[in-house]
Protein backbone atom coordinates (compact mmCIF):
# COMPACT_ATOMS: atom_id res chain seq x y z
CA UNK A 1 0.00 0.00 0.00
CA UNK A 2 1.54 3.32 -1.03
CA UNK A 3 1.72 6.03 1.60
CA UNK A 4 -0.94 8.69 1.42
CA UNK A 5 -1.37 12.19 2.82
CA UNK A 6 -4.36 14.51 2.84
CA UNK A 7 -4.27 17.81 0.96
CA UNK A 8 -4.78 20.64 3.44
CA UNK A 9 -6.48 22.72 0.78
CA UNK A 10 -9.04 20.37 -0.72
CA UNK A 11 -8.84 17.19 1.32
CA UNK A 12 -7.91 14.91 -1.59
CA UNK A 13 -5.52 11.98 -1.10
CA UNK A 14 -1.95 12.62 -2.22
CA UNK A 15 -0.14 9.41 -3.05
CA UNK A 16 3.51 9.33 -2.04
CA UNK A 17 5.69 7.33 -4.45
CA UNK A 18 7.64 4.44 -2.91
CA UNK A 19 10.99 5.99 -3.82
CA UNK A 20 10.13 9.48 -2.54
CA UNK A 21 12.69 11.23 -0.35
CA UNK A 22 12.58 14.26 1.95
CA UNK A 23 12.99 17.47 -0.04
CA UNK A 24 11.00 16.14 -2.96
CA UNK A 25 7.86 17.86 -4.22
CA UNK A 26 4.48 16.13 -4.52
CA UNK A 27 1.34 17.69 -5.96
CA UNK A 28 -2.28 17.25 -4.99
CA UNK A 29 -3.93 15.41 -7.90
CA UNK A 30 -7.15 17.42 -7.46
CA UNK A 31 -6.21 21.04 -6.76
CA UNK A 32 -2.55 20.98 -7.87
CA UNK A 33 -1.18 22.46 -4.67
CA UNK A 34 2.49 21.55 -4.24
CA UNK A 35 3.96 20.13 -1.06
CA UNK A 36 7.51 19.41 0.00
CA UNK A 37 8.12 16.13 1.82
CA UNK A 38 9.59 16.94 5.23
CA UNK A 39 10.06 13.39 6.47
CA UNK A 40 9.01 9.83 5.87
CA UNK A 41 9.22 7.70 8.99
CA UNK A 42 7.53 4.56 10.26
CA UNK A 43 4.93 4.63 7.51
CA UNK A 44 4.09 8.28 8.12
CA UNK A 45 4.78 11.16 5.84
CA UNK A 46 5.03 14.78 6.90
CA UNK A 47 4.40 17.48 4.29
CA UNK A 48 4.70 21.25 4.24
CA UNK A 49 3.60 23.71 1.59
CA UNK A 50 6.29 23.96 -1.11
CA UNK A 51 8.11 27.24 -1.59
CA UNK A 52 7.06 29.49 -4.45
CA UNK A 53 9.47 29.59 -7.38
CA UNK A 54 12.22 32.08 -6.59
CA UNK A 55 13.59 34.67 -8.99
CA UNK A 56 17.02 33.03 -8.66
CA UNK A 57 15.85 29.47 -9.25
CA UNK A 58 17.15 27.28 -12.00
CA UNK A 59 19.86 27.52 -14.58
CA UNK B 1 31.92 10.07 7.19
CA UNK B 2 30.33 9.69 3.75
CA UNK B 3 32.41 9.97 0.55
CA UNK B 4 30.26 12.70 -0.96
CA UNK B 5 27.63 15.11 0.29
CA UNK B 6 25.02 16.50 -2.07
CA UNK B 7 23.62 19.82 -0.86
CA UNK B 8 20.20 20.78 -2.18
CA UNK B 9 17.10 22.81 -1.39
CA UNK B 10 14.56 21.09 -3.64
CA UNK B 11 15.03 17.47 -4.58
CA UNK B 12 14.58 17.33 -8.35
CA UNK B 13 14.92 14.42 -10.73
CA UNK B 14 18.58 15.39 -11.24
CA UNK B 15 19.56 15.14 -7.57
CA UNK B 16 17.89 11.74 -7.15
CA UNK B 17 19.58 10.52 -10.30
CA UNK B 18 23.00 11.75 -9.11
CA UNK B 19 22.42 10.03 -5.77
CA UNK B 20 21.43 6.73 -7.43
CA UNK B 21 24.26 6.75 -9.97
CA UNK B 22 26.76 7.60 -7.25
CA UNK B 23 25.54 4.64 -5.22
CA UNK B 24 25.90 2.38 -8.27
CA UNK B 25 29.52 3.53 -8.51
CA UNK B 26 30.06 2.46 -4.92
CA UNK B 27 30.01 5.91 -3.35
CA UNK B 28 28.62 6.52 0.11
CA UNK B 29 26.52 9.66 -0.37
CA UNK B 30 24.39 11.71 1.98
CA UNK B 31 22.12 14.61 1.15
CA UNK B 32 21.74 17.80 3.10
CA UNK B 33 18.91 20.26 2.68
CA UNK B 34 20.53 23.68 3.12
CA UNK B 35 17.17 25.14 4.17
CA UNK B 36 17.30 23.23 7.42
CA UNK B 37 21.05 23.46 8.16
CA UNK B 38 22.27 26.90 9.26
CA UNK B 39 26.05 27.36 9.47
CA UNK B 40 28.22 29.36 11.82
CA UNK B 41 30.42 31.88 10.03
CA UNK B 42 32.85 32.50 12.88
CA UNK B 43 33.95 28.98 13.70
CA UNK B 44 35.35 26.58 11.13
CA UNK B 45 35.09 23.23 12.89
CA UNK B 46 34.15 20.66 10.32
CA UNK B 47 30.82 18.88 10.58
CA UNK B 48 31.23 15.07 10.61
CA UNK B 49 28.04 14.67 8.57
CA UNK B 50 29.59 16.54 5.63
CA UNK B 51 31.98 14.70 3.33
CA UNK B 52 35.21 16.29 2.10
CA UNK B 53 33.73 16.43 -1.40
CA UNK B 54 30.49 18.38 -1.68
CA UNK B 55 28.32 18.45 -4.78
CA UNK B 56 26.39 21.72 -4.83
CA UNK B 57 22.92 21.19 -6.30
CA UNK B 58 20.59 23.88 -4.98
CA UNK B 59 17.88 25.21 -7.27
CA UNK B 60 18.36 28.68 -5.77
CA UNK B 61 21.44 30.47 -7.09
CA UNK B 62 22.03 32.52 -3.97
CA UNK B 63 21.57 29.66 -1.52
CA UNK B 64 24.08 27.60 -3.46
CA UNK B 65 26.48 30.50 -3.85
CA UNK B 66 26.67 31.42 -0.17
CA UNK B 67 26.55 27.88 1.14
CA UNK B 68 29.52 27.12 -1.12
CA UNK B 69 31.42 30.11 0.26
CA UNK B 70 30.82 28.89 3.79
CA UNK B 71 31.76 25.26 3.15
CA UNK B 72 34.91 26.25 1.26
CA UNK B 73 35.96 28.36 4.24
CA UNK B 74 35.41 25.32 6.43
CA UNK B 75 37.89 23.52 4.18
CA UNK B 76 35.56 21.41 2.04
CA UNK B 77 35.94 20.98 -1.72
CA UNK B 78 32.73 22.19 -3.36
CA UNK B 79 31.82 21.37 -6.95
CA UNK B 80 31.16 23.78 -8.60
CA UNK B 81 33.19 26.16 -6.48
CA UNK B 82 31.97 29.44 -5.03
CA UNK B 83 33.94 31.48 -7.55
CA UNK B 84 32.65 29.40 -10.48
CA UNK B 85 29.07 29.89 -9.28
CA UNK B 86 29.66 33.61 -8.85
CA UNK B 87 31.10 34.02 -12.34
CA UNK B 88 28.61 31.80 -14.16
CA UNK B 89 25.65 33.14 -12.21
CA UNK B 90 26.34 36.68 -13.34
CA UNK B 91 26.03 37.36 -17.07
CA UNK B 92 28.04 40.57 -16.88
CA UNK B 93 31.03 38.78 -15.33
CA UNK B 94 30.66 35.77 -17.66
CA UNK B 95 30.71 37.98 -20.76
CA UNK B 96 33.76 39.90 -19.54
CA UNK B 97 35.67 36.66 -18.97
CA UNK B 98 34.66 35.04 -22.24
CA UNK B 99 35.68 38.11 -24.25
CA UNK B 100 38.86 38.67 -22.28
CA UNK B 101 39.92 35.09 -23.02
CA UNK B 102 39.27 35.39 -26.74
CA UNK B 103 36.14 33.25 -26.81
CA UNK B 104 33.69 34.58 -29.41
CA UNK B 105 30.62 35.95 -27.64
CA UNK B 106 27.84 38.33 -28.73
CA UNK B 107 28.62 42.05 -28.61
CA UNK B 108 27.39 43.25 -25.23
CA UNK B 109 27.28 46.47 -23.23
CA UNK B 110 26.50 47.30 -19.63
CA UNK B 111 24.70 50.56 -18.97
CA UNK B 112 24.12 52.14 -15.60
CA UNK B 113 21.20 54.45 -16.21
CA UNK B 114 18.06 54.29 -18.28
CA UNK B 115 19.25 57.15 -20.50
CA UNK B 116 22.58 55.55 -21.32
CA UNK B 117 20.87 52.17 -21.81
CA UNK B 118 18.67 53.76 -24.49
CA UNK B 119 21.73 55.23 -26.19
CA UNK B 120 23.43 51.83 -26.20
CA UNK B 121 20.37 50.12 -27.68
CA UNK B 122 20.14 52.77 -30.39
CA UNK B 123 23.82 52.24 -31.17
CA UNK B 124 23.50 48.44 -31.31
CA UNK B 125 20.40 48.72 -33.49
CA UNK B 126 17.09 46.89 -33.36
CA UNK B 127 16.29 44.23 -32.47
CA UNK B 128 18.49 44.13 -29.37
CA UNK B 129 18.36 41.90 -26.34
CA UNK B 130 18.20 42.91 -22.69
CA UNK B 131 18.83 40.46 -19.89
CA UNK B 132 18.95 40.62 -16.11
CA UNK B 133 22.57 40.12 -14.99
CA UNK B 134 21.46 37.42 -12.54
CA UNK B 135 18.56 35.38 -13.78
CA UNK B 136 17.50 31.99 -14.93
CA UNK B 137 15.15 30.00 -17.12
CA UNK B 138 15.10 32.90 -19.56
CA UNK B 139 13.00 35.03 -17.24
CA UNK B 140 12.87 38.76 -17.96
CA UNK B 141 15.02 38.35 -21.04
CA UNK B 142 13.49 40.57 -23.69
CA UNK B 143 13.97 41.07 -27.40
CA UNK B 144 13.56 44.78 -28.06
CA UNK B 145 12.21 45.46 -31.52
CA UNK B 146 11.97 49.26 -31.52
CA UNK B 147 12.58 52.38 -29.47
CA UNK B 148 9.07 52.38 -28.03
CA UNK B 149 9.57 48.88 -26.64
CA UNK B 150 12.98 49.85 -25.34
CA UNK B 151 11.52 52.75 -23.39
CA UNK B 152 8.70 50.73 -21.89
CA UNK B 153 10.99 47.85 -20.85
CA UNK B 154 13.55 50.21 -19.33
CA UNK B 155 10.84 52.18 -17.52
CA UNK B 156 9.52 48.95 -16.03
CA UNK B 157 13.01 47.92 -14.98
CA UNK B 158 13.50 51.33 -13.33
CA UNK B 159 10.48 50.66 -11.12
CA UNK B 160 11.77 47.34 -9.78
CA UNK B 161 13.14 47.40 -6.27
CA UNK B 162 16.09 45.05 -6.84
CA UNK B 163 19.01 47.42 -7.64
CA UNK B 164 20.52 44.81 -9.95
CA UNK B 165 17.56 45.43 -12.28
CA UNK B 166 19.02 48.88 -12.95
CA UNK B 167 22.28 47.42 -14.24
CA UNK B 168 21.36 47.06 -17.90
CA UNK B 169 22.98 44.18 -19.76
CA UNK B 170 22.33 44.83 -23.42
CA UNK B 171 23.34 42.49 -26.19
CA UNK B 172 23.20 42.45 -29.95
CA UNK B 173 20.47 40.17 -31.27
CA UNK B 174 22.35 37.34 -32.91
CA UNK B 175 20.96 36.10 -36.21
CA UNK B 176 20.82 32.36 -35.79
CA UNK B 177 18.72 29.36 -36.78
CA UNK B 178 15.68 28.86 -34.47
CA UNK B 179 17.85 26.97 -32.02
CA UNK B 180 20.98 27.14 -29.94
CA UNK B 181 23.41 24.45 -28.80
CA UNK B 182 23.88 23.24 -25.24
CA UNK B 183 27.02 21.31 -24.49
CA UNK B 184 27.41 19.53 -21.18
CA UNK B 185 31.01 19.72 -20.07
CA UNK B 186 32.24 17.59 -17.17
CA UNK B 187 35.83 18.08 -16.07
CA UNK B 188 36.97 19.42 -19.41
CA UNK B 189 35.14 16.87 -21.56
CA UNK B 190 31.98 17.47 -23.61
CA UNK B 191 29.90 14.45 -22.57
CA UNK B 192 26.95 15.27 -24.78
CA UNK B 193 25.38 18.11 -26.73
CA UNK B 194 21.90 19.03 -27.88
CA UNK B 195 20.15 21.51 -30.11
CA UNK B 196 17.57 23.46 -28.17
CA UNK B 197 14.83 24.51 -30.60
CA UNK B 198 12.77 27.51 -29.62
CA UNK B 199 9.03 26.83 -29.28
CA UNK B 200 6.71 28.30 -31.94
CA UNK B 201 5.52 31.12 -29.71
CA UNK B 202 8.84 32.19 -28.16
CA UNK B 203 12.28 33.24 -29.42
CA UNK B 204 14.01 31.84 -26.32
CA UNK B 205 15.28 28.28 -26.38
CA UNK B 206 15.31 27.36 -22.68
CA UNK B 207 13.97 23.85 -22.06
CA UNK B 208 12.16 25.38 -19.06
CA UNK B 209 10.32 27.61 -21.56
CA UNK B 210 9.26 24.72 -23.76
CA UNK B 211 12.40 24.47 -25.92
CA UNK B 212 12.76 21.07 -27.59
CA UNK B 213 15.99 19.12 -27.29
CA UNK B 214 17.60 17.04 -30.04
CA UNK B 215 20.92 15.24 -29.89
CA UNK B 216 23.76 16.47 -32.08
CA UNK B 217 27.34 15.54 -32.68
CA UNK B 218 29.31 18.74 -32.43
CA UNK B 219 32.39 19.46 -34.51
CA UNK B 220 35.91 19.81 -33.16
CA UNK B 221 35.87 23.59 -33.34
CA UNK B 222 32.81 23.92 -31.10
CA UNK B 223 34.04 21.21 -28.77
CA UNK B 224 37.28 23.10 -28.28
CA UNK B 225 35.42 26.37 -27.66
CA UNK B 226 33.13 24.76 -25.09
CA UNK B 227 36.02 23.23 -23.19
CA UNK B 228 37.92 26.51 -23.27
CA UNK B 229 34.83 28.34 -21.98
CA UNK B 230 34.44 25.89 -19.08
CA UNK B 231 38.10 26.42 -18.19
CA UNK B 232 37.75 30.20 -18.14
CA UNK B 233 35.50 29.93 -15.06
CA UNK B 234 37.13 26.74 -13.79
CA UNK B 235 33.77 24.97 -14.00
CA UNK B 236 33.85 21.22 -13.42
CA UNK B 237 30.20 20.60 -14.30
CA UNK B 238 28.72 23.15 -16.66
CA UNK B 239 26.21 23.70 -19.43
CA UNK B 240 27.81 25.75 -22.18
CA UNK B 241 25.40 27.52 -24.55
CA UNK B 242 26.44 28.39 -28.08
CA UNK B 243 24.80 29.88 -31.15
CA UNK B 244 25.54 29.33 -34.82
CA UNK B 245 26.11 32.59 -36.69
CA UNK B 246 27.24 33.49 -40.21
CA UNK B 247 30.68 34.16 -38.74
CA UNK B 248 31.00 30.94 -36.76
CA UNK B 249 30.04 29.98 -33.24
CA UNK B 250 29.51 32.31 -30.32
CA UNK B 251 29.29 31.24 -26.68
CA UNK B 252 26.68 33.23 -24.80
CA UNK B 253 26.07 31.54 -21.46
CA UNK B 254 27.67 29.24 -18.90
CA UNK B 255 25.35 27.38 -16.51
CA UNK B 256 26.93 26.17 -13.30
CA UNK B 257 23.57 25.09 -11.91
CA UNK B 258 23.17 22.44 -14.59
CA UNK B 259 19.77 20.91 -15.32
CA UNK B 260 20.13 17.86 -17.52
CA UNK B 261 16.81 16.03 -17.57
CA UNK B 262 15.97 17.38 -21.04
CA UNK B 263 19.40 16.50 -22.44
CA UNK B 264 19.17 13.02 -20.94
CA UNK B 265 15.75 12.43 -22.51
CA UNK B 266 16.98 13.63 -25.91
CA UNK B 267 20.30 11.79 -25.98
CA UNK B 268 19.98 8.83 -23.63
CA UNK B 269 23.45 9.78 -22.39
CA UNK B 270 23.85 8.87 -18.74
CA UNK B 271 24.92 12.37 -17.70
CA UNK B 272 24.43 11.68 -13.99
CA UNK B 273 26.82 8.74 -14.22
CA UNK B 274 29.42 10.84 -16.04
CA UNK B 275 29.18 13.46 -13.31
CA UNK B 276 29.41 10.96 -10.48
CA UNK B 277 32.33 9.13 -12.12
CA UNK B 278 34.20 12.45 -12.09
CA UNK B 279 33.19 13.05 -8.46
CA UNK B 280 34.49 9.56 -7.62
CA UNK B 281 37.88 10.51 -9.04
CA UNK B 282 37.98 13.44 -6.62
CA UNK B 283 37.13 11.15 -3.71
CA UNK B 284 39.97 8.80 -4.62
CA UNK B 285 42.45 11.65 -4.74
Amino acid sequence: MPLKAKCKECGADIEIPDDALPGEIVSCPDCGLEYEIVSIQAGKVELKLAEDIGEDWGE
Amino acid sequence: MPDVTIIFDRLRWEEKELFEKGKELGLDINMIDVKSEPRELTNFNKDPQIAEIVLQRTISHYRGLYYSAILENYGYTVINSFITSLLCGNKLLTTLLLAKNGIPTPKTYAAFSMESALKVIDKLGYPAVIKPIVGSWGRMIAKINDKEQAESILETREMLTDPQQQIYYIQEYVKRPPRDIRGIVVNGKVVTAIYRYQPEDDWRTNIARGGKAEQIKIDGELEELMIKASNVVNAKIVGVDAMETDNGYVIHELNNNLEFHGAFQATGMDIAKEIMAFVKELVKN
